[in-house]
């Protein structure tokens, strides 16, 4: 997938002609910040009715549902969206491959299979009510994508190639699945809980919520900036990296753990949130060509832009009612994949696509 | 390199004792015993899958292996990572990736092993890259992605990645590849000016009548290192011919030996 191969695309020419790329990361960066904060702006104010200004119709009620409910609930999208397009771009990295997901690593199904235990057990015994009232639905599915996560590193005998990380990813993912498919089948009660966590939702994100991811959120940030040029070591492929003297396990380690981290806080507050992980990168790479420390933060701030977008769409679209927001992100983001894919390929950060 | 010029060649760059290499349980690399002195050029040649590649990583320590190597009269296994890296640059086969960083962020990396983790470059680190990429004729177009390259562009700038290591050993594995005569010959007269200032260079080579402009030539076959001696020793050639089947006719022009293959 290099250049050469490639007929000249008129972002190639461009590139090629101002030679640093058609647009200036710090530019993008700027922008990506005003939009996200006209997006916060923008989903405080558009309710159920449409937009409604603090003061056209200034009683306590709609006040209190703007500060209590859509501002939260707005920045809990920004928060998820940040955290999914870092881990898109963390995972892009480590396996060197633009199609990599954050939840390669079985945390999305150890995830729903957390919940699917979670509801299943609701009601069977007071023990279990009380266990989960105390960790949640929310600590369960966090518990699951953790559990996942562990069961891959498990079944790939640490991380030592990456390949098997990624083959027993695969498997985790299949069979946390079927297991979850299992709980289903013989408690079919579950569905219908199970299924808003599936389709990913923002509506029940609150400022304890917000508080917790910004808190991971945060550290993940540093993270990534500082291993930022390990990646780039990284990027030459593994022997090289290797040659430099870079720490391979231990940053292997630690960017599998960044994974976990992030996409668990994320999965665990808004459910199963499809392609912002996947999009974020490629938006951020069609716009800029950059270190890979720029590229994660940029392609955090990219991710937030898209659920934060998406998820004041998915609130307008049959207002009064709502859609799913993983719906409205599977739809936007992938619709977003095929338009690029038509108009010129997907650029790769590695070379293994 | 503080090592006097006169006195290079009696210094031992890589030293190996019954280096094996397996892969996927087949022993690719059968245990080698091999000394490479220093300040001086040599080509590993030999059919395809001789285990050339093999032969270069694990001397690199790039891969698992049997037996020792001792760099610069050191014990690898006793070196630290960076420290190793900062003396033995390696350069991989049709290396792959990095398509969105620039071609001065690319060379930037072989400064890695040298840089404080997290400081920015310093002025020699910047003076290093400045001329690995005029030596590859690059620096012009620093700021082009490598993604963007042709395939010899490329090369050049995966050359001067290795080159900007600035380490007194280097192992290349068929750097001249998609390179165009010219380049190939800047190559040359790089590898010559390392070499003459002490370094030692190890190159594989697919093309016998370059190799032939090296010091030494390592012939490999099946696995095995077959011969190693200079290039213009009759003995040399007798073992290149027999490791190719004699389909090689060898010529002296100009007062050198080249090779071109024979029906």
């Amino acid at each position: 997938m290099t250049g050469r191969s490639r007929a000249p695309t008129l972002q190639a020419v461009r590139t090629r002609t101002r030679s640093t790329g058609a647009v200036h990361p710090a530019l993008l960066a700027l922008a990506l910040m005003m939009l996200l904060a006209l997006l916060l702006v923008l989903g405080t104010l558009v309710g159920s009715a449409g937009l409604q200004w603090p003061g056209s119709a200034a009683d306590a009620v709609a006040q209190r549902i703007a500060f209590e409910i859509r501002l939260p609930r707005t920045l809990g999208a920004v928060l998820v969206g940040a955290l999914l397009g870092l881990a898109g771009a963390v995972a892009q990295g480590l396996f060197r491959n633009p199609l990599a997901d954050p939840f390669l690593l079985g945390s999305a199904s150890g995830a729903a299979l957390g919940v699917a235990l979670a509801l299943a057990m609701w009601g069977v015994s007071p023990l279990a009510v009380q266990a989960l009232a105390r960790l949640g639905v929310t600590g369960a599915a966090f518990a699951g994508a953790m559990l996942g996560v562990l069961l891959t590193l498990a079944l790939s005998r640490g991380v030592q190639h990456t390949l098997r990380l990624l083959l027993a990813g695969v498997i985790v993912g299949v069979v946390l699945g079927a297991s979850k498919d299992l709980i289903t089948l013989a408690r079919p009660d579950v569905l219908q809980g199970l299924q808003g966590f599936t389709l990913g939702h923002t509506g029940f994100i609150g400022w304890g919520a917000c508080a917790l991811m910004a808190a991971v959120l945060l550290p993940l940030l540093v993270l990534a900036w500082v291993l930022g040029p390990l990646l780039d070591g990284l990027s030459l492929g593994e022997p090289t990296a290797q040659s430099l003297g870079l720490p391979l396990a231990p940053l292997r380690m630690a960017l599998v753990a960044a994974l976990a981290l992030a996409t668990g806080t994320a999965v665990a507050q808004a459910g199963l949130i499809a392609f912002v992980g996947l999009a974020a990168p490629h938006l951020v790479r069609a716009m800029v060509r950059t270190t890979h420390a720029a590229l994660t933060l940029l392609s955090a701030l990219a991710g937030a832009v898209l659920l934060a977008a998406a998820d004041i769409a998915a609130r307008t679209v049959v207002a009064p009612a709502e859609w799913p927001v993983g719906v409205m992100t599977a739809v936007l983001g992938g619709g977003y994949l095929l338009w690029r894919m038509h108009r010129g390929g997907l650029r790769s950060s590695g070379g293994t696509a | 390199m503080s090592t006097p010029v006169a006195l290079a060649s009696e210094v031992v760059a890589l030293q190996a004792r019954g280096l094996a290499a397996r892969l996927g349980g087949v022993e690719v690399l059968h245990p080698t015993d091999l000394t490479l002195r220093a300040g001086r050029w040599t080509c590993v040649v030999g059919p395809n899958g001789a285990g050339k590649s093999t032969l270069l990583k694990a001397l690199a320590a790039l891969l698992p292996h049997a037996g020792t190597v001792r760099l610069l009269g050191r014990d690898m296994e006793s070196l630290s990572r960076r420290e190793r890296a900062r003396t033995l640059a390696w350069l991989g086969q049709g290396t792959t990736g990095a398509e969105d960083l620039s071609v001065h962020d690319v060379t930037m990396l072989g400064r890695l092993p040298h840089r404080p983790w997290l400081a920015a470059p310093s002025a020699q680190d910047q003076a290093a890259v400045r001329d690995a990429l005029q030596a590859m004729q690059a620096w012009d177009w620093r700021e082009r992605p490598l993604g963007e390259l042709s395939g010899g562009e490329r090369q050049r700038v995966l050359i001067a990645r290795c080159l900007a290591v600035g380490a007194p050993v280097m192992l290349m594995d068929e750097p001249l590849a998609n390179l165009d005569p010219p380049h190939q010959a800047d190559w040359m007269a790089l590898v010559r000016a390392r070499v003459a200032g002490g370094g030692t260079v190890v190159s594989v080579l697919h093309e016998v009548g370059i190799a032939l402009q090296a010091d030494d030539l390592l012939v490999m076959r099946s696995g095995r290192v077959v011969h190693h001696g200079a290039c213009d020793d009759p003995a040399t050639h007798e073992a290149l011919q027999q490791a190719f089947d004699h389909r090689l006719s060898l010529h002296r022009v100009d007062g050198r030996w080249t090779a071109l293959p024979r029906a």
